[in-house]
């Protein structure tokens, strides 16, 4: 059953369902990172990677590995596509994590100048998976214009506080039809398999990684909490954990036809 | 106290020694330092009341180790526990807060810390403050780098690896006019990814200007938030009208800059005090402006040319420690910058604990990057420094030592859009 369990994106297929975060820790580690998480996706703030020779993390990232560039640092739809054309650019693909925020304390993403650049890039030709507050109709704007995943947040970013936002979470893993990817604010790897346990498609992590005393360990940590939690969610969880009661005897039981 | 910073050079002429000794001893003899000089915009703002009226009513000696105590134990720092956490009951806790610091510094920059490099373009000055180096009656070598000169100096920083530059000037509108800096902030944007400003303060449209010539963040030290000690220390010049100095970041801010710094330059006054209203300063400015990136600077005195007298008074390390990591406490999402006035072995240390941003390679001089990095000396005039710097090292040193405590270097997290 999970060797055909793909994390599908915009057409494209995945085996690890762990995206990893690369802008908090040394570049030097980012190759062990992605081993140990056996990640397949790897984001990075295109700001960051606009740099000159001296030590350009993308010489750090392997091959085969797929890019996330994301758009931080935009404080609105414009500056959103402005950043993910010049990601195209430097040659980081197709994919962009579309972020824009309004507010450098909280660092919260703006659904609505999200939804307006998820519809440009989209019709750019972009796969765009946007990082939002979770909000069910913010979402299905999002699915209408064009976006290829939606990422949710757990709780503020960087917070490491886990499923803040779980109720609200479950309810996009419920209506909508795309992947929920939980992002930011994961902070260990048993809330991260909490989120696979309630269908999340994914999880993605950086500062509970980066903050971590052994990144690699924690990275591999992560992946079997991923792993477990997935394979929890596609086993159906026993009746004392599933949503809703399941009475052991039928109280229909009775009816005669 | 001022005693100390003044100085009578020789080659001042009895009017003008007269002048000076008069601005030092005769009070009156001083212009309002709360009022505006012509063409200086009055903006309507309330974030001076509301940094004032704390900074005023705050009394350090009324806190306790229960009141630190608490203030550590809090989930998210209120104003009131940051006022303990500056407090002399909170020495103490030094290394608690070392650690609390430590970990909220983690949660919101990782393990990266940012280096960028000054370049001082002309030191020609037009006030009198007693501490400063580039101040009117200090008798130093002045100079105006032309543009071949600043893109001459700019290519050699570029070529060190650096990506982000900040360009100062003395405070003289007339040698280094608005229109000028908007020249060396174009040339800037063609070296480097990130140009910011510590200049005299601007009216909104010239801030605008600024911006629009490739500047995306705006230093401005308020020097002291005492402003009656203040009056005492800026005694000529338009850098004494504190209010307009006051709101030169929200004019900045709603001239189109991303960012903005502030600081006190800690020991002219009341040091804790400062410290609150400095932070307070970022505290309200961000609530009503919250999509600006903010940073906060922690600059002691130094020595200048003439007077070596010069010194950070009962700002010592250790108070210099508490004050940075009740910033990052109190404030966990702000940059913190320790500059080159500082020690390699303070710098390397505090980097680990709530600083985010470093100097490298640095000149305070005018004109002297080549010689500075390469060791070339050439004939060519140049500009004496605004104080001594204590941290020497260069870029590639600075690189290698950054990486040497566990943290990567950045030297680029900017998109101009």
């Amino acid at each position: 059953m999970l060797n055909n369990d793909k994390l599908v994106i915009g057409g494209h297929e995945f085996n690890s369902r762990f995206i990893l975060g690369s802008g908090k820790y040394s570049m030097k580690l980012i190759e062990a990172a992605i081993k140990d998480a056996g990640a397949e996706i790897i984001t990075l703030a295109v700001r960051r990677a606009n740099t000159k020779e001296h030590e350009n993390i993308l010489d750090y990232i392997p091959e085969g590995v797929t890019l996330l560039p994301n758009t931080s640092g935009a404080r609105n739809a414009e500056e959103a596509v402005r950043i993910a054309r010049l990601a195209r650019e430097l040659g980081c693909g197709n994919f962009v994590k579309v972020e824009i925020m309004r507010d450098t304390k909280y660092l919260l993403p703006d659904n609505q100048e999200i939804i307006k650049a998820t519809e440009i890039l989209a019709n750019e030709g972009f796969v765009v998976m946007p990082y939002m507050y979770p909000d069910l109709n913010a979402a299905r704007d999002m699915v209408n214009a064009g976006a290829a995943a939606i990422m949710p947040l757990a709780s503020p970013i960087g917070s490491n506080k886990g499923l803040a936002t779980r109720e609200f979470i479950q309810i996009l893993i419920d209506e909508i039809d795309l992947p929920i990817i939980v992002d930011a604010g994961i902070g260990r790897p048993s809330q991260a398999c909490e989120a696979m346990e309630m269908g999340a498609a994914a999880i993605m992590a950086n500062t509970a990684l980066a903050t971590a005393g052994n990144l690699p360990l924690m990275a591999s940590a992560f992946r079997q909490a991923i792993e477990a939690g997935r394979k929890a969610y596609l086993s159906g969880l026993g009746r004392v954990l599933t949503r809703g009661a399941s009475a052991s005897d039928p109280l229909t039981g009775f009816l005669r036809d | 106290m001022e005693n100390q910073f003044f100085v009578d050079s020789e080659y001042l002429s009895p009017a003008a020694l007269e002048k000076k000794h008069r601005l030092e001893t005769d009070p009156s003899s001083r212009k309002n330092h709360m009022e505006y000089l012509p063409g200086m915009e009055i903006i309507e703002s309330d974030v001076c009341r509301q940094v004032l009226s704390q900074m005023d009513s705050f009394d350090y000696s009324n806190y306790t180790a229960r009141d630190v105590r608490a203030a550590l134990d809090h989930e998210t720092c209120s104003v009131e526990d940051f006022k303990a956490l500056l407090s002399p009951a909170a020495e103490p806790f030094l290394e608690e807060m070392a650690q609390k610091a430590r970990m909220e510094t983690s949660k919101h920059f990782g393990n990266t810390v940012y280096l960028f490099t000054p370049l001082y373009i002309a030191n020609y000055c037009e006030n009198y403050c007693v501490y400063c180096g580039f101040n009117c009656y200090n008798h130093i070598n002045r100079m105006k780098l032309n543009m071949e000169q600043i893109e001459h100096e700019m290519k050699v920083i570029a070529d060190s690896g650096m990506e982000e530059i900040l360009i100062l000037t003395g405070e003289s509108r007339a040698q280094s006019d608005v229109q000028y800096i908007g020249e060396a902030c174009k040339l800037a944007r063609k070296y480097f990814r990130m140009v910011g400003l510590e200049i005299y303060p601007v009216n909104t449209d010239e801030y605008q200007y600024l911006h629009e010539c490739g500047a995306d963040y705006v230093t401005v030290f308020q020097e002291t938030y005492d402003a009656d000690k203040y009056e005492t220390l800026h005694l000529f010049g338009h850098k004494r009208v504190w209010p307009y100095r006051f709101d030169a970041q929200e004019r900045a801010l709603r001239g189109g800059m991303r960012g903005v710094a502030f600081s006190a330059l800690l020991g002219l006054s009341d040091f804790r005090k400062d410290a609150l209203a400095s932070a307070l300063h970022v505290y309200y400015l961000q609530r009503k402006y919250p999509h600006a990136e903010m940073s906060l600077s922690c600059p002691r005195l130094r020595p200048i040319i003439n007077n070596d007298k010069i010194n950070p008074l009962d700002v010592g390390e250790k108070q210099l420690c508490q004050i940075l990591c009740a910033y990052r406490i109190f404030l966990p999402f702000v940059g913190i910058t320790v500059s080159s006035r500082e020690s390699a072995e303070f710098r390397n240390g505090i980097v680990k604990i709530a600083a985010t941003k470093v100097s490298a390679g640095v000149s305070t001089g005018i004109g002297d990057h080549e010689s500075k990095y390469t060791g070339k000396e050439d004939d060519a005039v140049k500009g004496d420094e605004q104080f001594e710097i204590d941290d020497n090292r260069s870029f590639e040193t600075m690189y290698k030592d950054m990486s040497g405590e566990g943290l990567q270097p950045v030297l680029n997290d900017y998109v101009y859009v």
